[in-house]
């Protein structure tokens, strides 16, 4: 089953008295369980997809279903909604609350989907201690190192139970040991039947992914399957379940 | 209404911990709605303090009584005619006495300024008034111990005195004051009765606390001419509603006894309480619109500071704001969580300023009986609120309204 159905859908940005084509014309699905990378040079529209996949932004024109639902005619609270429930994002700069301890982070989301205090206490603690980070639960972002903080966002990104992982660049600001321990991770989570979405501009973090969308000028130049994957080496510490 | 609920507790969570994480900055948004509340609530307790000293003093003269005299309390008539007028005497009292009908009692009042003595204490410039037994029936005064002077003792001039609370305090402070002997002008007058607490600050020198009451023949014989100063003729109606009547016909009375012609403008004036009460009035009223103006005029003050930090606040976690969106908040949780955080500075400061108030009034209640009320502080409260709630409209409007794809590029 499709989770995610684009047909035909262009973005068009005034800049000025200019009118920019980020994306022209793009069709695209994604089933369940798939471990998508999203390729492209900057200015090929990469982000902008990026954001409409993850319904931060809507369409110029086109077709977007998620899961069934057209998006593209969505009201900005039922974006929220759609973003809240079905979509865990992990981006290149973390993006945590700096002033809030790791749990808080995580439970976050949950306080926008309502639920209840000692429920999401609970599940955020157990988020955390799935990516190996239980004893961290009250350290602050800037008491933990990069790779500690993407695992953070992971934990808070997997806790709704989303049907998509969108991550941008999720390795980009983290050396190369740290980023091969995240792409093991993310490895882990597309075992566990999660669909992810993966966002980046280096060939060798896209090699872990099953399929490669390469974008340019707006367009998608080539949709393939993924020749020589790389697995990654370093077994997580960590289980998810 | 579960939901509902839900949601403004849980933004009143973040706004707590938005609070808690930037201090210096709540503090100092906190200052200026401190500085408005405490304002708003002194104000408001002064102006209810000097409102009731003075209904308090006003109720000892009783709201029922005339008092007839040369000069007028409030009058559009020109000062150098009224002091023209002819001084009432003694016998324009007799005479008015005798023909009036209506009133319940009449006094005649003739007020003297002397020294007292007492063994070493001494009092100098004490209003005296000389009047009749009749006097008391005039007023609602209450004693202490002992009782007025009778019509036998005014009638044949007794060297007798009534002491109000103030001077009884005074010259006797541990000892109680009857029979005791003072000097009056250097004259020895007994002391017959002590009144209880009357009035307050606000009648001045007219205070009956701050006065001492002897037969008015004693006045007239040793300190005072009704030549140099008139008398006034103090006239109680039966009853309130009978106060009109009374006063119709004391015009009338007053008009024979002083042989004034059909036509002719009276020569005395007719003054009650109730000019005391609009003048008094209207002076609060102005008082109170001037306090409300300034103390409203810092409060708004107070209001764009909060108004101002809450921009620069929203303006500074545009990212905050960009990553509660992406992972699911709504433009309404956006929307509660800033005016929540303003809401709650306002009503932190706002207790602040109650409490700074209480400690205010407990430092004037020295001046003037103030005490807080319980609707000032529903007021503090109220206001603070609603002062955040207004302020933080705008800046919490314009975070909701963000696009989440800028804000999270926002650096």
């Amino acid at each position: 089953m499709n989770i995610i159905n684009i047909e035909h859908i262009a973005k068009l940005y005034q800049v000025g008295s200019e009118e920019v084509h980020a994306l022209r014309d793009v069709s695209l699905r994604i089933d369940k369980n798939e471990y998508v990378a999203i390729m492209g040079p900057s200015g090929s529209g990469k982000s902008t997809l990026m954001n409409m996949l993850g319904c931060l932004d809507t369409p110029t024109s086109g077709k977007y279903e998620f899961n069934g639902n057209n998006v593209s005619a969505m009201s900005d609270n039922d974006l929220a909604r759609i973003r809240n429930k079905e979509i865990g994002f992990v981006f290149q700069t973390f993006n945590l609350l700096p002033r809030s301890d790791s749990l808080h982070n995580v439970e976050l989301p949950m306080i926008y989907a309502g639920v209840p205090s000692a429920e999401r206490k609970e599940r955020a603690k157990k988020a955390l201690e799935n990516v190996g980070l239980g004893e961290r639960i009250h350290h602050k972002p800037n008491e933990l190192s990069g790779g500690q903080r993407q695992r953070v966002a992971v934990a808070r990104a997997l806790v709704t139970r989303p049907s998509i992982i969108l991550a941008d660049e999720p390795t980009g600001n983290l050396d190369s040991k740290t980023g091969e321990e995240i792409m093991s991770l993310f490895n882990e989570i597309h075992k566990n039947g999660n669909t992810i979405i993966l966002v980046t501009h280096e060939e060798y973090i896209a090699d872990h992914a099953l399929r490669i969308i390469r974008l340019k000028d707006g367009l998608i130049e080539k949709d393939t399957p993924v020749e020589k994957r790389i697995i990654p080496t370093v077994k997580p510490l960590y289980s998810i379940s | 209404m579960k939901y509902f609920l839900y949601e403004i507790k849980e933004s009143l969570f973040i706004a707590l911990r938005a609070i808690r994480a930037n201090k210096v900055r709540s503090i100092l948004t906190m200052l200026g709605i401190v500085i408005g509340v405490t304002s708003v609530v002194v104000m408001s307790t002064a102006i209810k303090g000097i409102d009731k000293a003075f209904q308090d003093g006003i109720s000892s003269m009783g709201s029922d009584v005339l008092y007839i005299d040369k000069w007028a309390w409030f009058s559009n008539t020109d000062w150098w005619k009224i002091r023209a007028r002819k001084n009432l005497t003694l016998e324009d009292y007799e005479k008015f006495r005798s023909i009036a009908k209506l009133p319940i009692a009449v006094a005649p009042t003739l007020w003297t300024n002397q020294n007292i003595k007492y063994e070493d204490e001494s009092l100098s410039s004490i209003f005296c008034t000389g009047s009749t037994g009749e006097y008391i029936k005039t007023t609602n005064f209450t004693f202490a111990s002992g009782r007025f002077f009778t019509d036998v003792e005014s009638n044949s001039s007794r060297y007798v005195a009534v002491l109000g609370s103030d001077i009884a305090k005074s010259l006797f402070p541990n000892s109680n004051p009857i029979d005791k002997t003072i000097k009056i002008g250097g004259i020895d007058f007994k002391v017959v009765g002590a009144l209880d607490v009357q009035g307050s600050f606000i009648m001045g020198s007219f205070n009956p606390d701050k006065q001492i009451y002897i037969p008015i023949g004693t006045v007239l014989k040793h300190f005072q001419s009704s030549k140099q100063r008139s008398i006034t003729i103090n006239v109680r109606a039966a009853n309130p509603a009978m106060v009109a009547e009374t006063k119709e016909e004391a015009e009338a009375v007053m008009r024979q006894v002083r042989g004034i012609k059909f036509g002719e403008e009276s020569n005395f004036s007719i003054n009650q309480q109730e000019g005391i009460q609009k003048s008094f009035d209207s002076t609060v009223g102005v008082i109170q619109i001037a306090g409300l103006f300034i103390t409203g005029l810092s409060l708004f003050v107070g209001a764009i500071g909060i108004m101002n930090i809450m921009f620069v606040s929203v303006k500074e976690r545009t990212k905050e704001i960009g990553i509660r969106k992406a992972i699911g908040a709504t433009r309404r949780s956006i929307l509660g969580q800033f005016i929540l955080e303003s809401a709650v500075i306002c009503l932190i400061g706002g207790l602040i300023g109650l409490g700074i108030a209480i400690i205010l009034s407990k430092i004037v209640n020295n001046i003037l009986p103030t005490s807080i009320q319980y609707d000032s502080v529903v007021l503090a409260i109220l206001i603070s609120l609603i002062t955040g709630v207004i302020a933080g409209f705008a800046p919490a409007y314009s975070a909701a309204k963000m696009d989440p794809v800028d804000a999270l590029r926002y650096e």
